[in-house]
């Protein structure tokens, strides 16, 4: 995916869904722009490749090529569908609770070389909690890391799997 | 009889105590994560498949099999328990389980849905075992644009032939195949919308697309939706045992239930809750207690469960005949086959007979391993169920990361992983199905090899794509399949197909 996946247009945001709504579906139309911006840009990566020799007129550019024109014409649909009935109702989403959860995965994918397995996927441990409503931050940060740790010893330590060790996991193995 | 031979051979394979070990071990995991909400069977098969790289393939294939059973097991007692049903197929489930569960008659609903399974899948696998010769020799016959028509209609039936659009299964499953573009071409070794990124040059991981639109796409959805479902657990009051009436009304629906479920999961089309909804409505018709539909009808129980769980032996047959998944958890299992460099096909009855076989014997063993495992022991299970949530989401998430990690310990992989998972939360907001963009990415790559190698062999006459009869009667169906369900929906009976939208598994 290169474009932003289809949740941009943000939560809480959608417009009418009220009873006998007339206008066109926002949401639909953005997915439909999303859609057709991803047609667009598999059409010119699939065009900038460099041809080697058309060896029985088939090649790795045919898939893409149609599989552009199936997402143009999705587009299409979308715009079609925002006008008629749109997408279906849905509820007013709360940013906060996503926002710790994003938060969570992002400091894990910055801190996993740093910092190390455990450190890492500990925040993301507590952080999801804390998008669940269970906190406090001091109590579930070291819980979240010694359960990574425990994870880290039986993955990385018995079951041979490559999981990146930071400080904390350098004092055991 | 040669299958009773070949299928012998094969149970002496699966009663190997390391693939009894397995076996145990994935029925187990699969039960625990069929009775969570929030993970599934798909979900648990490609967070394994960085674990496993390293194991026996028939050892770990025999796994997998037992956490998709294992899944479809657990499914029902959180149906029954919580209404809440912890895997899609289990939907139904919940109609008539729950109404029993809070009548006290929790216990019976258990046991006429695990026996109901056992039954089901008992007599499921010797239809496996009895018809895969059958289809191996069908299968080898087939050309490789017969084969593209195959995977056509199999793209169709999942992703436009149920639910309650077309337009977002379709737009699903094109997401799918898009991102199965995405590496180097096999073929040519070209690289495909890899934008200059060596992290990009082999592929999407099938682990971090599971685990972005599974585990962190739900949690998105879970922790950012406003309402508060109202879960209950019922507790299981007295036996567990059926006393003989729920006996006398329970034994034909389990048989009709597989002789739905069974032909439907077989089938090239998607899922086993289609045969679910059926087996519903057949015992609805045929119940002659019609007053307690809706109030808690034994029957409405033990048709459905032993649907489902025919199924899911249903779907091994295309996976293991044809190489055709029907469903995300098979979809999964056939990219573990790859991971051992094996192709579901015709030809794996030939090179790889012991696996197959082994693997197939394997799910009579593992049936045995779940009654117990849900009989007698459910009462462990339902301590699941009372998991806070915080903590449940914190732990999948915890663990569905490390599946991801293990495949690839990268910071790339991770945001990978965020960006599709946003991806997945955007999916479930909007209502488009998630199933069909897992087995886009899997079976994509497979159809445009078949695709190309029809055309390669044509010079690329495109018109050699409907030569053979057979190909031309699978593009009608794929047509009936698109076109029936709008006409349905045109005529106001989109409800029905909605409720048959094929979620997870």
């Amino acid at each position: 995916m290169t474009t932003s996946p289809d949740g941009g247009q943000g939560p809480g945001q959608d417009p009418g869904q009220g009873p006998g709504r007339r206008r066109p579906d926002v949401a639909a139309l953005v997915i439909a722009v999303l859609l057709a911006v991803l047609a667009a840009v598999v059409f010119l990566e699939t065009r900038a490749m460099p041809v080697a020799a058309a060896y029985a007129r088939v090649g790795p550019a045919n898939a893409p090529y149609l599989i552009s024109a199936f997402l143009a014409v999705l587009a299409v649909g979308h715009v079609v569908a925002a006008f008629l009935h749109g997408l279906p109702e849905r509820e007013a989403d709360r940013p906060g609770p996503m926002l710790w959860i994003v938060g969570g995965l992002v400091l894990q994918m910055l801190l996993l070389r740093p910092a190390g397995f455990s450190i890492a996927t500990g925040l993301l441990f507590a952080f999801t909690a804390k998008g669940f409503g269970k906190g406090p931050l001091w109590f579930t940060v070291p819980l979240g890391i010694v359960v990574s740790l425990v994870i880290w010893l039986i993955f990385a330590g018995l079951l041979k799997l490559s999981l990146p060790a930071g400080p904390l996991e350098h004092l055991f193995l | 009889m040669d299958t009773f031979a070949l299928l012998a051979h094969g149970l002496v394979g699966a009663l190997q105590p390391t693939n009894l070990l397995y076996a145990l071990i994935g029925v187990t995991l699969g039960t625990a994560v069929g009775v969570l909400p929030g993970i599934g069977p798909a979900l648990t098969v490609a967070l394994l498949l960085p674990v496993t790289y390293q194991f026996d393939p028939t050892a770990s294939l025999i796994m997998f099999a037992g956490i998709y059973y294992g899944g479809m097991y657990g499914g029902s007692t959180t149906s029954i328990l919580l209404n809440t049903p912890g895997e899609s197929a289990s939907i139904v489930t919940a109609l008539e389980g729950n109404k029993m569960a809070r009548k006290g008659r929790g216990g019976p609903a258990l046991a006429t849905a695990a026996i109901g399974s056992f039954v089901a899948g008992l007599i499921a696998t010797l239809g496996l075992a009895f018809i895969s010769p059958w289809m191996v020799k069908f299968a080898l016959s087939l050309g490789p644009a017969d084969y593209f028509a195959l995977m056509v209609l199999a793209f169709v039936t999942v992703s436009a032939a149920f639910g309650d659009s077309a337009l977002r299964g379709l737009t699903a499953l094109v997401l799918g195949l898009t991102l199965g573009l995405v590496g180097i071409d096999l073929q040519t070794g070209q690289a495909r919308l890899a934008f200059g990124l060596p992290d990009l040059l082999d592929g999407i991981e099938v682990t971090t697309l599971a685990v972005a639109l599974f585990a962190v796409g739900e949690a998105l959805k879970i922790a950012a939706s406003p309402s508060e479902a109202d879960e209950r657990i019922e507790p299981v009051k007295g036996s567990v045992w059926m006393n003989r009436e729920d006996w006398a009304r329970s034994w034909k629906p389990w048989l009709r239930g597989t002789l739905i479920g069974f032909p439907i999961g077989a089938m090239p089309a998607g899922g086993a809750e289609i045969g679910t909804f059926l087996s519903y409505s057949a015992e609805k018709a045929l119940t002659r207690h019609p007053e307690e539909f809706g109030h808690g009808a034994i029957e409405g129980v033990a048709g459905p469960e032993a649907a489902n769980n025919a199924s899911a032996a249903g779907t091994l047959v295309p996976l293991l005949t044809l190489g055709l998944p029907t469903s995300a958890t098979a979809a999964i299992m056939l990219a573990g086959f790859q991971q051992f460099g094996l192709q579901p096909g015709p030809l794996l009855f030939a090179t790889n007979a012991t696996l197959v076989w082994s693997l197939i014997a394997s799910l009579l063993v593992a049936n045995l391993m779940l009654v117990v495992l849900n009989l007698p022991l459910v009462g462990v299970w339902v301590r699941l169920l009372a998991i806070p949530k915080p903590w449940l989401y914190a732990g999948i998430l915890t663990f569905a990361t490390l599946g991801t990690i293990g495949a690839n310990p990268s910071p790339f992989e991770l945001g990978m992983l965020l960006l599709l998972g946003l991806l997945g939360y955007g999916l479930r907001r909007y209502g488009y199905p998630i199933a069909p963009v897992v087995v886009g990415l899997i079976l994509g790559p497979l159809a445009e090899q078949q695709l190309r190698r029809a055309l390669a062999i044509s010079q690329g006459d495109a018109s050699v794509l409907v030569h053979s009869p057979v190909a031309i009667v699978l593009y009608l169906i794929a047509a009936v399949a698109v076109l029936l369900p709008v006409w349905l929906r045109l005529r106001g009976r989109g409800k029905v197909l909605s409720q048959m939208a094929a979620d997870e598994d």
